[in-house]
């Protein structure tokens, strides 16, 4: 099967700073694929050069099996490759509907008396949110109003109504309670179901492994490996996650420390 | 694709034992009833979640709702104050709703563009220079009048194109980049006035043009038949020889009118206006979607100097001459005016009529000092204390429109 967005060998350095070096990253259709890493991974940065806000320094970006350059997010999405992110994407003070078709609105008459069809926008906006199991209750409220999940939802469905192909999802519920979190990864699950294939991007591995079918792991801008589910243990992702041995050494550091203190406490 | 049914087991850690309904629509897998009860999603009827509000508090939430009922206040205010009657008359409100016209013109537009994330402290200076490009270009150059406020619309297009370009391309603040604007317009008024007529007026601009109807345009009457007949039927007051004082109603409050009009549909019926409120709202989100928010700001700064070509060709045809000094704070009256109408300072929120019922608060409270003997140096202490109000007013109305605890 040919993937549906495909990273070859690409780099990226802001000045002297390598914040990517050679990824190679696949993703199918109908395929979640998680990118983990910790902080300062070059999580960030993939995803906007996943998402058309960089250009890679090197290296080609395929959609379809066909090499592309996105000039722009919104070049991205017309060729099929949107990014959900954590704060962007949404602007408190305007409506669901307003937000939903923003860029892309609905006209209808003769210029100059073309206008914005509102109701045609409420109700295809309605739709949109149903078709991915969320009802909103009204699409003239503002998005301000919403909760962050209500928030994630509604860029979800929003990426998927304008022919998303590839859906890009950064750190979906990092931000969210556990029950908002759960209903987020509920979407991505139907985003696959749907066969659109789904970048991940998170560090939280609980979150991750569930969803995930591919997990490829990033360390200090470099390509980790990449797995299959059946391949690795949701422990052995967490351990290549965090570098390894590092987290035990931190642990006896730890340890150490509390050792020394105790006598002072008694 | 993999079955649904899998992932039930892959899920360790995660409960996620009610499959969404959606999801097994989506695989085919949709058994009717297996759900019942586990997942509510509420398709029929209203959100339990959703509190009942009634027109009222709807009302309330609009953004010019405040204005609205600052202006009834000053209405019932000034209505129990002596000498006040005169207000009311025809006369009175005539004068005040004419006072409110021309800066309802440059409200409107300022309005949009606040709207929009950014200021034009220019368009005081703006006047004064547009009134001075009339008057020198039929004076000077033997323009016709039609002439002459063409080439001062032109000189705006330029310089609101100017300012707009500048504030895109460097993301200066463009309260910065348009008070620099605001200085330099205003030199130059003077200057070239001074250059070149020796003097800081320009007088008898109308005498002699070869198209004085062109004047009439702005500053005429309109419905003179119905105030002539009104005032043959004794209804309104008529000067000796049986002309009404009001002969009409002028040109300036028609094309306040008309522009309120045209400012508000395009910004809440147009996919321009929804890029306003976006461009406003976060210009980097609007950017990422697509929406050309330096083309939208460049538009408006454009907008807002020719509405304050439209005030200054307003002024020269009434006064039939330009001062290098008019239009002197109307940038900020304008400001104060959108403010007061519920527009958000920073942008993204805000309605044209709100503008306009603050351009009214604004000329009626003038009028009213004026009328009921109030030192007018008071009109400052007001002017300062609705400001205030009406931003308190506005933030505690923005709050409810986004539910409380909502940022």
């Amino acid at each position: 099967m040919v993937p549906a967005m495909e990273l070859r060998g690409v780099s990226k350095h802001f000045g002297s700073v390598i914040a990517l070096q050679d990824i190679d990253i696949k993703v199918h259709p109908g395929e979640v694929h998680c990118l983990l890493g910790d902080n300062g991974a070059g999580k960030s940065t993939l995803i906007k050069i996943l998402s058309g806000v960089h250009r890679p320094s090197r290296g080609q970006i395929l959609v379809d099996g066909k090499e592309v350059q996105f000039r722009s997010p919104r070049d991205a999405a017309e060729y099929g490759v949107a990014a959900v992110f954590q704060d962007l994407g949404m602007i408190p003070l305007m409506s669901i509907s307003r937000n939903f078709f923003l860029g892309r609105e609905p006209v209808k008459g003769i210029f100059p008396f073309s206008r914005f069809d509102k109701e045609k926008a409420n109700a295809v906006a309605r739709q949109a949110m149903a078709d991915v199991g969320i009802d909103i209750r009204d699409p003239t409220q503002a998005v301000g109003t919403l909760s962050g999940g209500e928030r994630q939802s509604v860029a979800i469905a929003r990426a998927i109504h304008f022919g998303a192909r590839v859906l890009i999802l950064d750190e979906p519920t990092s931000a969210l309670g556990v029950h908002q979190a759960a209903n987020v990864l509920k979407f991505t699950i139907e985003a696959r179901l749907r066969g659109l294939a789904v970048i991940f991007i998170s560090h939280n591995i609980n979150h991750a492994y569930p969803v995930g079918d591919m997990f490829t792991m990033l360390n200090r801008g470099r390509n980790t490996g990449t797995y299959k589910k059946s391949e690795i243990t949701r422990n052995e992702v967490l351990s290549i996650m965090s570098g390894g041995e590092d987290m035990e050494a931190v642990e006896r550091d730890l340890e150490r420390l509390l050792e020394s203190v105790r006598p002072v406490q008694g | 694709m993999r079955s649904p049914v899998l992932m039930e087991d892959d899920c360790s850690g995660w409960t996620m034992t009610p499959m969404d309904q959606g999801a097994r629509r989506l695989a085919g897998t949709e058994q009717p009833g297996t759900n019942a009860g586990v997942v509510s999603k509420h398709r029929d009827g209203p959100d339990e979640r959703v509190r009942h509000t009634g027109w009222l508090m709807r009302l309330l939430r609009r953004p010019e709702s405040g204005a609205a009922g600052g202006l009834l206040a000053a209405f019932l205010i000034f209505a129990f104050l002596p000498g006040a009657g005169a207000l009311f008359s025809l006369q009175g409100s005539m004068t005040f709703l004419t006072l409110s016209a021309e800066l309802g013109v440059l409200a409107s537009a300022a309005a949009l563009l606040i709207i929009a994330g950014e200021f034009d402290l220019s368009v005081g200076s703006m006047i004064g220079f547009a009134g001075v490009v009339i008057g020198l270009t039929v004076r000077e150059l033997n323009m016709p009048l039609w002439g002459g406020i063409a080439s001062a619309f032109a000189v705006s297009v330029i310089v609101g194109w100017f300012n707009g370009l500048i504030v895109v391309s460097t993301r200066l603040p463009s309260f910065i980049v348009t008070l620099a604007s605001l200085f330099i317009l205003r030199g130059l008024s003077i200057g070239l006035t001074r250059g070149i007529t020796g003097r800081t007026q320009i007088p008898y601009i109308l005498q002699d043009v070869p198209d004085p109807w062109v004047a009439s345009l702005f500053n005429g009457h309109i419905l003179r038949g119905l105030f002539q007949w009104m005032g043959d039927m004794g209804w309104i007051a008529t000067r000796s020889d049986g002309v009404p004082f009001i002969p009409g109603i002028p040109m300036s409050i028609v094309w306040c009118v008309g522009i309120a009009v045209v400012a508000s549909w395009v910004l809440t019926s147009t996919r321009f206006g929804n890029w306003i409120y976006a461009s406003g709202g976060d210009a980097l989100v609007a950017r990422n979607v697509g929406v050309p928010v330096s083309r939208v700001k460049i538009v408006l700064f454009i907008c807002t100097a020719c509405a304050a070509t439209l005030v200054a060709t307003i002024q020269v045809t009434e006064a039939g001459s330009a001062d290098t000094l008019r239009g002197t704070l109307k940038e900020f009256e304008a400001i104060i005016a959108a403010v007061i109408g519920g527009v958000l300072l920073t942008g993204g929120y805000g309605t044209v009529y709100g503008a306009i019922l603050g351009t009214l608060i604004f000329g009626f409270v003038q009028m009213g000092i004026f009328y009921t003997g109030i030192d007018t140096d008071w009109f400052k202490v007001f002017l300062g204390a609705v400001i205030l109000a009406a931003v308190l007013v506005n933030n505690y109305i923005r709050a409810k429109a986004l539910g409380e605890g909502a940022r």
